[in-house]
């Protein structure tokens, strides 16, 4: 298993891995924004936690199809199948891989990207508490949504349909850490509700997304 | 008795392609499928190897005794030669991969890029992984394509080597191996015959 | 009695010659109760004292709403059914509900709107209630496409199946996490039975006679569909066999 964990974070540092892309996606979605809704810094302020949320989740939601179709296409998933390895802890490496490569630096780059649209300084701290504690709830349940869609000839936008409907439980309450903390209200709840769906996702999802893989690979 | 199939029969797409296939490997023993392009040489290696579940019947083996190798080889093309063959070794809990480089002439490719293969060259590394993975019976759907007449030979080699070492293969192939231990397989004698349409699902299959 | 016989009907051939006999029945019972509840809660019933006559279109919000629910429910058991005993015409049933139950969100929304411009004064606001529908028509929406996506009938069935259990902790999820983002303007359950709040008999009785004629159309549509897909699954079927055979 750390091996194949190993060997997935090796190919998305390697050229053409694609490391590095949702980053770029999430600079440039928040640059966006001020240009879509005026340079006024307490609108931005007020729409900051949402936007920096919205702004990560769409960049998960980028990388998610590249979490399955290429070990798919070379034919590594039949073989990493037949291996040792149990299918459920495959795609737990597999959503591991994908949030410490895709999720991890969002976490990191939030604070920055919260500079450029003026978010109150006590938000800092709980955005970056929200993004740690929600972004693997979102590698685990992309990693299900490319389960399902990883046999398809142009499975991404489908992906997409199926997997954002599952996202919208976390960003709520993603969001509202963040803006209650940025707002410098108690934060405590949406945060406790918050873990609580990443902790259920963790345990529960790779089951089905087992499930999903080796109906797809038969 | 290494591996044994007891009345085996399996489906492509939903539909019953071989039916009651039976059949035993023993230890040094290799068995090559023959059988008409479509008959399901593919589909029965995919069910011994447990991707699919067979309709019927059933494969015995010993826990942990097989390994499969399709039409892919699942070499990652930005990994070197032995970057790719040290992460199967690792995945299946073996260390050494230098004997396999030597036995498919890998040796002088080894700090390569797997991207930078011919297709021949390739195949010869999804062939090495066979033998880092210390599995005994392996199960391999046509394993010399785009293979030139000397890897053929280096293969056979291997096989011959394994199956001297106590191990078996399964072997869905259309050429000449020259592995005079092996027997032939016929499949055609197992090709399924439709369900009849009043069966209890027959009517969707 | 014998609850292993039910499964016989699980057999398509079987589905389909009991199907013949109680389709016709359904369909008729359906449209005579939708035609006596509509008509009976649109001309027969006094006008609301606070609402006026916009409050008719309750006869077709509600049961619409309660059917889009049920819909969804009624794919879940199927679904269940089709991942532990495998009968294809369950999976098929689910795949027949979808569209209808996704019309009956669709439905329930746009009536929703239409009564809510002249009530609340908007055509939408992102209320609990309105949002969960909003969801659910998403999920819909995924099902479907999912289910269109793939070639292998089987497949598509196994895959389906996991994600409507999948997507119901999601959709149960999201509703809670929809109650906790905003408080709304949406009226509760209107079939409450707590006192203050309850719905006088006049307007009641019909409601429920228009909610018993949507059972019925939903029933009598899922029959429909159902049938359709298995004769559409045996086409394919044969015309594999053929190409086989060849």
């Amino acid at each position: 298993m750390i091996a194949l964990l190993a060997r997935d974070l090796r190919l998305a540092m390697r050229a053409g891995g694609g490391f590095g892309l949702g980053l770029a996606f999430f600079l440039i979605v928040v640059v966006l924004v001020p240009f879509g809704v005026g340079p006024q810094g307490a609108l931005l302020a007020r729409i900051a936690p949402g936007i920096l949320w919205l702004g990560a989740l769409l960049a998960c939601l980028l990388s998610l199809d590249r979490i399955l179709a290429l070990d798919w296409e070379d034919g590594s998933l039949d073989l990493l199948a037949t291996s040792p390895l149990p299918m459920e802890g495959i795609v737990s490496v597999k959503a591991l891989a994908h949030w410490l490569t895709t999720g991890l630096p969002l976490v990191l780059a939030a604070p920055v990207l919260g500079i450029l649209l003026n978010l109150p300084a006590p938000g800092f701290g709980w955005l970056v508490a929200s993004l740690a504690l929600g972004t693997p709830a979102l590698s685990v349940i992309g990693t299900f949504g490319a389960a399902l869609t990883v046999g398809l000839k142009r499975g991404g936008l489908l992906l997409s349909l199926l997997v954002l409907p599952l996202y919208m439980p976390t960003l709520i309450f993603g969001a509202e850490v963040a803006r209650r903390g940025a707002e410098g209200l108690a934060p405590g709840t949406p945060l406790a509700l918050l873990a609580g769906i990443t902790c259920g996702t963790i345990a529960l999802l790779p089951f089905a997304s087992a499930a999903v893989l080796r109906v797809n690979l038969r | 008795m290494v591996l044994s199939v007891c009345d085996l029969s399996v489906a492509r797409g939903g539909i019953p392609v071989l039916e009651r296939v039976g059949l035993t490997l023993l230890p040094g023993e290799a068995l090559v499928l023959r059988g008409p392009n479509g008959i399901g040489k593919t589909t029965m290696l995919r069910t011994v190897a447990g991707l699919q579940p067979p309709l019927a019947g059933r494969v015995e083996a010993a826990p942990e005794s097989l390994v499969y190798a399709g039409h892919a080889d699942g070499i990652k093309a930005t990994l070197t030669v032995e970057e790719n063959l040290r992460f199967w070794a690792q995945v299946f809990g073996t260390n050494d991969i230098s004997l396999a480089l030597a036995a498919f002439g890998l040796d002088p490719l080894a700090a390569r890029p797997a991207g930078a293969l011919s297709a021949g060259q390739k195949r010869r590394l999804g062939l090495a992984r066979l033998l880092v993975t210390g599995r005994a019976i392996w199960l391999l759907d046509e394993p010399t394509v785009s293979l030139d007449a000397d890897a053929v030979a280096m293969f056979a080699g291997v096989v011959r080597a394994h199956l001297a070492g106590g191990g078996a293969a399964l072997i869905a192939t259309h050429i000449d191996l020259r592995i005079p231990e092996a027997r032939i397989f016929d499949l055609a004698p197992y090709r399924a015959a439709p369900l009849a349409a009043d069966d209890f699902d027959g009517a969707f299959l | 009695m014998n609850l292993n016989a039910l499964w016989t009907y699980a057999n398509p051939k079987k589905f389909i010659e009991t199907t013949d006999r109680v389709l016709p029945v359904c369909a008729w019972l359906a449209a005579l109760t939708l035609a006596v509840g509509l008509v009976w809660g649109f001309f027969f019933t006094p006008d609301d004292f606070r609402q006026g006559a916009t409050v008719k279109i309750i006869y077709l919000h509600v049961p619409a709403a309660l059917m889009a629910i049920n819909a969804w429910l009624m794919m879940l058991v199927t679904s269940l059914i089709w991942i532990v005993r495998r009968h294809h015409v369950s999976a098929l049933a689910a795949r027949a509900a979808a569209p209808v139950g996704m019309v009956m969100t669709l439905i329930a929304l746009v009536t929703g709107a239409i009564w809510g411009q002249p009530m609340w004064g908007t055509w939408w606001a992102w209320d609990p209630r309105l949002t969960s529908f909003l969801i659910l028509f998403l999920f819909y929406l995924g099902y479907i496409a999912l289910w269109e996506a793939i070639e292998n009938d089987d497949t598509a069935a196994d895959l389906t199946a996991i994600l409507c259990l999948v997507g119901s902790v999601f959709a149960l999820l999201s509703r809670y996490a929809v109650n906790f983002w905003s408080q709304g303007l949406h009226q509760g359950a209107s079939l409450s039975v707590r006192p203050g709040e309850r719905m006088d008999m006049v307007f009641k009785l019909p409601l429920y006679v228009s909610m018993a004629g949507f059972v019925l159309l939903f029933v009598a549509l899922v029959l429909v569909r159902t049938r359709t897909e298995i004769r559409a699954r045996r086409m394919r079927a044969l015309v594999a066999r053929e190409r086989m055979r060849a």
